[in-house]
């Protein structure tokens, strides 16, 4: 993958950006609620997705166990919002723990009362999880696939866990947002989803800053360093073990947020975050939107969920085909994803090879090469 | 000591099932750096062989033969999934050779591609399909080698696979027309039911052993030791092993190891037919089956290190009497009066799912200790 890239021109620049703040503006008025709330989830999903992004694109760890961050954001949202709308129920806690005759709200539920504290729980717990697995592996250097496995492996390993605890967390039954309160308001309600697309709308700006920030200067120099030769960042001084901790916790950060504001827009959290195929989904998002271009992680997680929805409303058995033909078809042909294959020579070479552009030039000898190959 | 006993032999054939499923993940994950995340597909497809074989046996013709039906889908199992795993190999696997992860997403939009095709193909015409492409990809390679030189070899060779095609459909429909449970394609889960000299159980020394896991256990046995013996006695299990510790030299000593590569990943997925043919035998048969033993399979491979065959079966094992032990709260049976609140937390892990959990906990304390697992490969390199 070649650093130097194409800038665009600074006026495809504005008016990206003046159509963007547009749309946002505009599309709570325009679309039905149904659809306003497809695209506030799929928004929210591309947060995850820049989190995939910073770690397989810029650093070149795959991981296949976001999920379970986004999970934990997800639970820790939908905690809050259920303890603080549970006065009626027995208690003073949520409803489904009477069914496992649970009397008093477990310890470590007990400062989700709090909502500063979720606040800061939604994305300081999955980062700090994310840190722990990641320290524990990175300090072995496991990497490459070994790493991928046993990030899997932990994703099954939380399902589990959470699948299995009823009396903590409700178990496979997950826990419900739709008819809790939040400032006075159901969480369901038109206009609390209409003041949530507009929230997730914000935090993807801020999380797509964000991620420009960290690639950006000495940090970025380096994730990228461990990317393409790790014992080389080694032998130059640097400890990769902190840079990809640091990482690696990041993405989880960003996931849990991802997954709050996902799950407050679904009306539900549940174990099925935490499957092994929903991980791997993020990251065919930014395989096709362009790993290494943040701007192609949040196109492609938008624009493959929407074509999920799409294809699934049509024809629901394709989309299993489609999807597995994506993985394929984006792994061998498209490798730098279709942002990258814009950004980069793809579009010149597709002119050129229909002799709509001429050829560049370049080195005298290269061009001489050249030649003589078209003599032939 | 009964106790002891019951839970060795349970420990033994949950390790057995992992043991034959990992085998062939280890053996391409040791030679090609890939991890195969269809591979739990292969062994549905072994598992579905099974079904189809079943029910073939149950037409008037093979009727008599019935009771050997399960030893013909081992190997009917083992060479469906191999030509998959061929063809898999020869169209994607080796365009990605040097980008494991890549490797790992397209091999994962195989598995998607594959349950969809057992959901909505079917089975008949799936059989057919196999058929064709076992025709179209052998048929070439046993011309004589006069005709292999020739000019005229790709003619040959489509005229090969046009036969194949003719072959496929012409025994997919003929299948279809005579067992009517595969002429529909269907999501819902299949039962194979073993046949009658493997129901029941056995006594020895005192505890009863149901026969279908001694069965799963004697088939983990024979792989294992076929597999031993083919790597270390056979020509081209010298070549595997000798790519597998430098495939570089080994190209130098002129050693295909193009050919090497599709041998190896062929009977790695062989192998995991067999673990189908194995895993239908302990439940219903279903699109997603493959999908509940990857994760052991991946945990068998990390734990057992990579080149060592000694190393996957230790694993395997150690994983299947762990999980025993944790799972089915034996610890307890086995000392009653242990403290309470050590009790309490293996009664809190004693479920299979919290069994999972433990055990994983378990694996990363371990590689903390052993990062490249129970037997690295010697060697001196910085990385790689």
């Amino acid at each position: 993958m070649s650093l130097s890239k194409i800038k665009f021109d600074k006026k495809i620049v504005l008016s990206f950006w003046i159509i963007l703040i547009a749309l946002i503006i505009a599309a709570p008025t325009i679309l039905p609620v149904f659809r306003l709330n497809l695209l506030g989830r799929y928004l929210s999903l591309s947060i995850v997705a820049l989190g995939v992004d910073l770690i397989w694109g810029y650093t070149g760890l795959l991981s296949l166990g976001q999920g379970i961050f986004f999970a934990l954001g997800g639970y820790c949202a939908a905690m809050y919002l259920q303890i603080t709308s549970s006065s009626e129920f027995p208690n003073n806690i949520p409803e489904f723990f009477a069914l496992y005759g649970v009397e008093k709200l477990p310890f470590f539920w007990e400062p989700f009362r709090s909502p500063v504290f979720t606040f800061f729980a939604i994305w300081i717990i999955p980062a700090l999880v994310a840190g722990l697995i990641g320290f524990l592996v990175f300090r072995n250097r496991i990497k490459g696939v070994y790493f991928s496995i046993l990030t899997q492996a932990s994703l099954l390993v939380f399902f589990n866990f959470f699948n299995g605890q009823q009396k903590l967390i409700n178990g496979t039954n997950g826990l419900k947002t739709d008819v809790t309160q939040l400032f006075g308001q159901m969480v369901g309600s038109e206009s609390m989803q209409r003041l949530f697309f507009w929230i997730t709308a914000l935090l993807v700006i801020a999380a797509w800053f964000f991620a420009k920030w960290v690639v950006k200067g000495r940090f970025g120099n380096i994730l990228i360093g461990i990317r393409d030769d790790e014992p080389r960042v080694r032998f130059t001084g640097y400890n990769p073990v902190i840079f990809k901790t640091i990482i690696f916790s990041i993405a989880g950060g960003l996931a849990g947020i991802s997954g709050a504001l996902y799950t407050v827009q679904s009306g539900i959290v549940s174990p099925q975050f935490m499957t092994v195929p929903f991980s791997i989904e993020m990251v065919i998002w930014v395989a096709v939107g362009g790993r290494g271009t943040l701007l192609g992680a949040i196109l492609g997680a938008v624009f493959i969920n929407y074509a999920k929805s799409l294809v699934s409303e049509a024809l629901p058995a394709s989309w299993m085909f489609i999807q597995g033909g994506l993985f394929i078809l984006v792994v061998t042909a498209l490798p730098e994803g279709v942002l990258g294959w814009i950004q980069g020579d793809g579009p010149r070479n597709l002119l050129q090879r229909f002799g709509l552009k001429r050829k560049i030039e370049t080195y005298p000898s290269l061009e001489v090469n050249n030649k003589e190959g078209n003599n032939e | 000591m009964e106790l002891l006993l019951d839970s060795l032999f349970n420990g033994v054939a949950i390790g057995s099932v992992l043991l034959v499923a990992a085998l062939g993940l280890a053996i391409v994950f040791g030679l090609m750096g890939v991890i195969n995340l269809a591979h739990g597909e292969l062994m549905m497809l072994g598992a579905y062989t099974t079904y189809v074989t079943q029910l073939i046996f149950k037409l008037p013709i093979l009727k008599p033969f019935y009771n050997s039906y399960i030893i013909v889908s081992i190997f009917l199992a083992f060479i469906v999934s191999g030509v998959v795993g061929i063809l898999l190999e020869k169209t994607i696997i080796r365009k990605l050779y040097g980008s494991p992860l890549e490797t790992l997403l397209a091999t994962w939009g195989v598995s998607l591609i594959l349950q969809q095709f057992v959901r909505s193909v079917p089975l008949a015409y799936g059989t057919g399909l196999v058929i064709s492409l076992l025709i179209g990809l052998f048929l070439p390679t046993s011309f004589p080698s006069k005709i292999k030189e020739s000019i005229n070899f790709k003619y040959y060779k489509f005229s090969s696979w046009l036969f194949a095609a003719l072959t496929g459909v012409l025994t997919g429909s003929v299948i279809s027309s005579s067992v009517s449970k595969l002429s529909r394609a269907s999501a819902r889960n299949v039962d194979v039911t073993a046949p009658s000299w493997m129901r029941g159980q056995v006594e020895i020394i005192g505890t009863a052993f149901p026969k279908t896991r001694l069965m799963i256990i004697v088939i983990t046995l024979i792989s294992v030791i076929a597999i031993t013996l083919f790597l270390n006695q056979s020509a081209w299990g010298m070549r595997i092993r000798a790519v597998t510790q430098n495939r570089q030299m080994s190209d130098c000593l002129g050693i295909s190891t193009e050919k090497v590569d599709i041998i190896t990943f062929g009977i790695g997925s062989g192998l995991a037919g067999v673990a189908g043919v194995a895993v239908s035998l302990l439940g219903s048969v279903g699109p997603n089956v493959g999908g509940n033993y990857i994760v052991g399979c991946f945990m068998v491979v990390v734990l057992g290190g990579v080149g060592n065959l000694l190393g996957t079966v230790l694993a395997s094992f150690g994983i299947g009497i762990m999980t025993d032990l944790i799972g089915a709260g034996r610890l307890l049976s086995i000392w009653p009066d242990m403290p309470l609140p050590l009790s309490n937390t293996i009664n809190f892990f004693a479920t299979t799912s919290m069994a999972r959990v433990m055990i994983f906990a378990l694996i990363v304390i371990f590689l903390q200790f052993k990062p490249t697992g129970l037997f690295p490969q010697k060697g001196r390199m910085v990385e790689n």
